[in-house]
């Protein structure tokens, strides 16, 4: 059951590394996809594809997710695979839940990651101490840790004013950064409603304005595992054990020591992830809806990078986002159109790149799309809350496969056993 | 080699022994830390099965526990891990009962309608897993990934299907799929004394359990799966093409996942597909399979272990101990269970280096007298 992302259908296939973009290049792209946005918003109406309030939706969406992602590429990167994110997240919103109502959302922010530490504890001791399936002990975490918070939470919160069998007392917020003079000039400009300009503004302000502590600290964290795992020592000894942990062994490096590191920081990550979604709110059972898998996805998509795998968070945040801060259901219609252009450049770059196939279902669900678009009004709701995933599902198909999971991801290590 | 009979049984047996013996002991220490008598807990467990209705819930449920196993055990015999089998069989379930209970089936004579159930059943399911296939082998989606996606996704497309505009009636304050007419459902067996019956299409995870076992052990198609599982460029060196298992595993995870729902659907007295129909089977599938080592005598003790501890767990609640005592135990069991084979494994390799080690000590004066 190792190996569950073998590169089973891609087979031989030599890795081909991406094209390198230049930063103008990048600026190009985004200032051209804005523009498109923009665009549609004029066209249709919907202001809420790119409004400040939406953005903001969409960054706390994004951020619980990219955390689990990052969760993910830690312990990946060393060669265990952590299904049990999810699970690790449940402690982590326990934890949160019952320091942060007491003494503050510091505080819960703490529990949260000292309780999602313990289950990667645990994680570690079974799939490397014991030696046995990622999977099954991931699995084993998924079902243990919501278990155990419900059981912890019927007992600690029940009595708990303003608690409940299945939910904590209130957690207060940590603080939330806005840029006072920036913010409202931003408004005005975002109000005029002017093409680009007033998107531009609509987006940076969704990102100066009531922006959480925590949301920064996981852009920092984001950054700083990019830094830690690529360009020192640590992350060079760290990668090299999920690669090739018995080269690694020959080299001197303590190989079960650096996978412990890696899967107590992912679960810290995966707590800090759990107490995310409880501080400002409080703990309830049922809370992280399957965030964790989608963390998953969102790193594999990301190619086991940080930056891939924030894309993909924002990616699935920014749908998630749109879709629950518009109420009345125009920005999810106007996203159709949307997807219909970005599926015309896709097939437009595929074709190019000499998959003509590709291109051409490209082209047809486009045409699908279009033709929803145009032949409705609105679209039902229960079928806009499936778009993230939807999205998520058709970006995975259509964006080339050049992934790579680390070689030895899965695979169980014994010391002097290669 | 392997030693005698005897240490072959007792070393089998005791790492689910052990396994059961440590999730009594770490929930014991809960229970205590949390000030309640493990006993009364445990008691309380065990006194549930004097019921002749509990008795019959659990074998119910351990039928349709040991469907879903066997729908993820299939695609774990090919190193493929379908996450999906929840969404295939509630989008499978929900299909299948519009389907069942649509007016022009009332015309129909009984075991065809039984019949068109169970195929547009097992069609759906091996649909949404097809997709799954199909991005793999054509995209190289990894199919964990798409599996989740199509969890959630699934989850919406039944909410959508599920209002009256679309497959479903409203009847008071209830929305539901319309009821199926007298004629469409199987009989259950009932014992008195028991307000629950036995479902009879219970026997449904007994067919698939027995074709699991045959096609694995006697077919080409059972030996390629399992080759391809434990060895991919060893499948390809032997000829066998390795997306055809991807997608035929696919597709026939996704029919059996069809089939989960449908001890409730035909057997239960809804007759129809609601927001009470159960959910979250395919997670538990995962678990019963791992825990039975997909292997299919192994997955009929597990679903039956899972689904005694469910059926005792309403009991819990008469000696003041929250039910999710038995998730604990059941994370518990998984867990203990997989470190316990590992130990025994190693225990057993240690016997088996001692066993040559002691079969060449013996030889080698006849050797040396030679």
């Amino acid at each position: 059951m190792s190996g569950i992302d073998s590169d089973v259908a891609t087979a031989p296939q030599a890795y081909r590394a991406p094209r390198k973009l230049t930063p103008a290049a990048w600026l190009g792209v985004v200032a051209a996809g804005i523009a498109v946005v923009s665009l549609v918003r004029i066209v249709t109406g919907a202001d809420n594809l790119d409004s400040s309030g939406a953005i903001q939706a969409a960054i706390t969406a994004a951020v619980p997710i990219a955390l689990a992602g990052l969760s993910g590429l830690w312990s990946e990167r060393a060669g265990v695979v952590n299904i049990g994110i999810e699970g690790m997240m449940v402690l982590g919103t326990f934890g949160a839940g019952y320091a942060g109502y007491q003494w503050g959302p510091w505080a819960g922010v703490f529990f949260g990651i000292v309780c999602g530490l313990l289950g990667g504890l645990l994680h570690g001791l079974v799939t490397i101490t014991v030696g046995v399936d990622h999977i099954i002990s991931g699995v084993a975490i998924n079902i243990l840790a919501p278990g155990l918070a419900l059981y912890l939470s019927r007992l600690v919160f029940t009595d708990a004013p303003g608690g409940g069998q299945r939910q904590s007392p209130p957690v207060p917020d940590v603080g939330r950064i806005t840029l006072p003079w920036l913010s409202d000039w931003l408004g005005e400009i975002e109000a005029k409603g002017w093409f680009f300009v007033s998107d531009l503004a609509g987006i940076i302000r969704g990102f100066c304005t009531n922006l959480s502590l925590l949301s920064v600290l996981a852009a920092v964290l984001i950054a700083l595992t990019g830094w830690l795992l690529w360009r020192t020592r640590l992350g060079l000894r760290l990668r090299s054990v999920g690669e090739a942990p018995y080269a690694a062994e020959s080299l001197g490096v303590n190989v079960y020591w650096y996978k412990y590191i890696a899967v107590m920081i992912s679960g810290a990550l995966a707590g800090l992830a759990g107490a995310f979604l409880v501080v400002g709110l409080k703990y309830q059972d049922g809370q992280t809806g399957g965030r964790g898998f989608i963390g998953l996805a969102a790193m594999i998509f990301g190619n086991w990078r940080p930056g891939g795998m924030a894309m993909g968070a924002g990616l699935f945040g920014y749908t998630d986002g749109v879709q629950q801060y518009d109420s009345s259901g125009s920005a999810m219609h106007a996203f159709l159109l949307l997807v219909t252009i970005a599926l015309l450049v896709v097939a437009l770059l595929q074709y190019r790149s000499g998959h003509p196939v590709v291109a051409y279902v490209a082209l047809g669900i486009a045409a699908l799309c279009l033709w929803w678009f145009l032949s409705t009004d609105e679209l039902p709701q229960q079928l806009i809350k499936a778009a993230p995933y939807a999205i998520t599902l058709l970006v995975m198909a259509l964006a080339s496969q050049n992934l790579r999971m680390p070689k030895a991801d899965g695979l169980i290590y014994r010391k002097g056993g290669g | 080699m392997t030693g005698s009979r005897t240490r072959r049984i007792l070393l089998g047996a005791a790492a689910p022994v052990g396994a059961l013996l440590a999730a009594f002991l770490i929930t014991s220490v809960l229970l205590l830390l949390t000030g309640s008598n493990p006993l009364d807990a445990f008691g309380a467990m065990a006194s549930a099965f004097g019921r002749t209705r509990i008795i019959l819930g659990t074998i119910n449920q351990t039928a349709v526990y040991y469907l879903a196993a066997v729908a993820v055990a299939i695609g774990f015999k090919m190193n493929l891990f379908n996450i999906g089998v929840d969404g295939q069989y509630r989008l499978a379930a929900m299909l299948s009962a519009a389907v069942a209970g649509a007016s022009f089936m009332s015309n129909l004579p009984g075991p065809l309608r039984i019949a068109i159930t169970l195929i547009v059943a097992m069609a759906v399911g091996a649909f949404w897993a097809g997709i799954a296939a199909l991005l793999k082998v054509t995209r190289g989606v990894s199919e964990v990934i798409s599996t989740i996606m199509l969890n959630s996704i699934a989850t919406f497309i039944v909410a959508y299907l599920l209002t009256p505009q679309m497959l479903a009636v409203l009847e008071g304050n209830n929305i539901s799929t319309p009821k199926i007419t007298d004629g469409g459902q199987l009989p259950v067996i009932t014992f008195t004394g028991s307000t629950t019956p036995l479902a009879s299409l219970g026997i449904l995870a007994v067919i698939v359990g027995v074709l699991y076992s045959l096609v694995l052990s006697r077919t080409v198609f059972g030996f390629s799966i399992k080759a391809t599982g434990l060895s991919e460029s060893a499948a390809v060196a032997s000829g066998i093409s390795v997306n055809r298992m991807i997608v035929s595993a696919m597709l026939l995870s996704g029919a059996v996942a069809g089939l989960i729902g449908m001890p409730e659907l035909l057997n239960g007295s809804a007759a129809s597909y609601s927001l009470n129909f159960p959910t979250g089977i395919g997670f538990t599938g995962i678990a019963v399979a791992l825990l039975g080592r997909n292997n299919a005598v192994g997955m009929v003790f597990s679903a039956l272990l899972w689904a005694a501890l469910d059926s005792s767990a309403n009991a819990l609640q008469g000696v003041g101990v929250a039910r999710e005592l038995v998730t604990i135990m059941q994370g518990v069991i998984v867990l203990s269970v997989v470190v316990a084979y590992e130990f025994v494994r190693r225990y057993r390799l240690v016997l088996e280096a001692r066993d040559v080690a002691r079969a060449l000590a013996v030889q080698t004066p006849e050797a040396v007298a030679a």
